[in-house]
């Protein structure tokens, strides 16, 4: 039972495997498409080529024009952490610190969420747990006051990345996005010289709206990269392939865990093989 | 508005529908192409999605819908009757116990808004004249308890917690001992994030669960969830039979199809909808308000 045809059938198949991914609709029908022309160019007929062809074109919409690594040398770096409410902004932060500090960075940590209650008692948590240094203030201060504060701080202490915190914010929240411009402006006024990464977390458990979320961020920030978190679940967070596609915004990282150790270098090959495995 | 550009899709459909004065079958497969599309844009599961449509074409064909003097709005009507189906028919509330404490545990996968939801619905029963405790089972996530302690703060009710030194389980039980001791009518337990093939900590819960009996189990759902949601719903309710469940962030621009996906899979009722971060951003949730709303009637 082993032979089976490449067919329309076969065809949806996999388009059921891409939805249920949630690759989206219109990604799917155009990687369906795509597949279809290849399939019927080059005459192919093996269901295992069938699928290298599929994996190539799936690797080919994860590759973007940018950079897929995390571009902070020479030394000051600034890394602003972005992304909704409770996509693992925070812990991607404490884990980032971890692997940075492990590299031999001198490495410090601001925390930018004022707002949610405890946040800044969380990160000072993964400072203890990364022996990274934590610049904070009491709830309810001003982010950019915050951030502004830690600038002078990284460059009095000579520190090699400053990564900053921000609270997690609904896109369609048009104050809190303007927050967010405020403290791109510290950043390029105060820290002209510092190379500046803004990582946009995304949640692997999100559906289609993670495209509005990606959309609507690189409105207002110059997002340089994408950690897609939760990995370790079920979830496959297909929907990266529609945002490194369309908005050409590389995956730089991927969280699996909620450990020190669960930030993971994204590597296109192996997210295909997984995206299309069983579990 | 959740379901917006469903709500939208889904009118044009029947838009198209309702201007023909006879329909065919063809027609009616070529609306219900439209309508999968709509709903899985709206990331309601494949298999739901499937369901859905096959259930709507066989009451359509060959029932004499087709034949009727408006097929349209037949049509369009059978639709409306298996969405808030889909949705569950009317609005459920808490059921409270009549020997008090009434315990609700509240479980999920990690950043679903448990301990936020937590501080609301204590918020909101304490207006309703209730004594609630809110209990701090979460020993794993970092600053878990001072975050709660803060909610408690604000809502001026109060936190039961041992630190995070304690095993959940022990802590549970404490907290129900506490909460009749302190004359508190209503304990709500706050558990750590988890995912749902983590077998060690959905085996916590499961000891919780036998050890204090909780009147109400509910599933906490971020509401932008694509496809997994049905994985996540159907495994928490299959360990641990979920009274119900809260959608939190609907205060988004998602499309909200985990609704109607976990609705669908577990049978269980969605009981309230979070629609921000602040303490009073807690609402009951009306199914059949809702389906009338997506198709504009
Ligand atoms: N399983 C798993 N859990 C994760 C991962 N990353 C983060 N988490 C968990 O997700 C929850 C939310 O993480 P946070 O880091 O607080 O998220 P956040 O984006 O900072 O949240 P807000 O600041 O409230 O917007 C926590 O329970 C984390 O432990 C991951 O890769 N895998
Ligand atoms: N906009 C919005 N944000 C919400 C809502 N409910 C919760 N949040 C936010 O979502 C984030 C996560 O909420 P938590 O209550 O910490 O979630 P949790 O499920 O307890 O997280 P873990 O304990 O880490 O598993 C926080 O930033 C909350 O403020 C909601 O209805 N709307
Ligand atoms: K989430
Ligand atoms: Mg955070
Ligand atoms: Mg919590």
């Amino acid at each position: 039972k082993s032979y089976v045809k490449v067919d329309e059938e076969f065809l949806e198949e996999l388009e059921e495997i891409l939805i249920v991914s949630d690759v989206g609709m219109n990604t799917t029908m155009k990687i369906i498409e795509r597949l279809r022309e290849e399939i019927k160019t080059n005459k192919i007929s093996d269901i295992e080529e069938v699928k290298s062809v599929l994996k190539r074109i799936l690797e080919d919409l994860l590759t973007t024009t940018k950079e897929n690594t995390l571009d902070i040398s020479p030394s000051p770096a600034i890394i602003v952490v972005i992304g909704v409410n409770g996509v693992g902004k925070t812990t991607s932060i404490g884990k980032l610190a971890y692997n940075l500090k492990r590299s031999g960075k001198k490495v410090m940590m601001v925390a930018g969420d004022t707002f949610r209650a405890a946040a800044i008692d969380q990160l000072k948590v993964w400072g203890e747990r990364t022996g990274v240094n934590v610049i904070h203030q009491q709830e309810g201060s001003d982010p950019a006051a915050i951030i502004y504060d830690a600038i002078q701080s990284a460059k009095a202490k000579k520190t090699d990345v400053l990564i900053c915190d921000t609270a997690g914010r609904l896109h369609n929240k048009k104050n809190l996005m303007n927050e967010l411009g405020k403290v791109f402006k510290i950043i390029e006024r105060e820290y002209p010289e510092a190379r500046k990464e803004i990582l946009l977390v995304l949640d692997a458990t999100t559906g289609q709206n993670a495209i509005q979320q990606a959309k609507t961020f690189k409105e207002v920030a110059d997002i340089t990269g994408i950690t897609l978190t939760k990995l370790d679940g079920t979830a496959k967070g297909g929907v990266v392939l529609g945002i490194t596609s369309e908005l050409d915004i590389p995956v730089k990282f991927i969280g699996v865990g909620e450990g020190v150790g669960d930030l993971q270098p994204f590597n296109p090959k192996d997210f295909v093989e997984a995206l299309l495995s069983e579990n | 508005m959740i379901f917006e550009g469903l709500s939208e899709k889904l009118q044009n459909t029947f838009k198209k529908l309702k201007g023909k004065g006879k329909l065919s079958e063809k027609d009616v497969k070529s609306a219900m192409r439209e309508v999968k599309l709509a709903l899985l844009e709206a990331d309601v599961n494949y298999k739901v999605v499937k369901d859905f449509t096959k259930k709507v074409t066989e009451r359509t064909v060959g029932h004499g819908v087709l034949e009727s003097l408006t097929p349209g709005q037949q049509v369009i009507k059978i639709v409306n009757e298996e969405l808030t189906e889909l949705m569950g028919n009317t609005q459920s509330k808490i059921t409270f116990s009549s020997k008090p404490p009434t315990v609700i545990m509240l479980v999920g996968l990690q950043g679903a808004g448990k301990t936020t939801t937590g501080g609301k619905l204590g918020g909101q029963l304490k207006k309703l004249g209730k004594r609630p405790v809110l209990v701090a089972c979460d020993v794993y996530r970092p600053a878990a308890i001072k975050q709660l302690q803060v909610v408690g703060e604000k809502l001026d009710i109060p936190v039961f917690s041992m630190g995070d030194k304690m095993s959940p389980v022990n802590i549970a039980k404490a907290g129900i001992e506490h909460a009749k001791k302190y004359g508190n009518d209503v304990v709500i337990i706050d558990t750590a994030g988890r995912l749902h093939i983590d077998e060690k900590l959905m085996n916590e819960l499961k000891d919780i669960k036998t050890e204090v009996t909780p009147h109400e189990i509910m599933l906490v759902v971020d509401a932008m969830t694509g496809q997994d949601a049905v994985n996540v719903a159907k495994a928490f309710d299959s360990e641990l039979g979920l009274e119900g469940i809260i959608l939190t962030k609907l205060d988004g621009d998602t499309r909200g199809g985990a609704a109607l996906s976990v609705r669908a899979v577990t049978g269980k009722p969605i009981k309230y909808i979070g629609v921000g971060e602040k303490l009073t951003d807690l609402e009951p949730f009306y199914p059949d308000r809702l389906a009338s709303r997506i198709l504009g009637m």
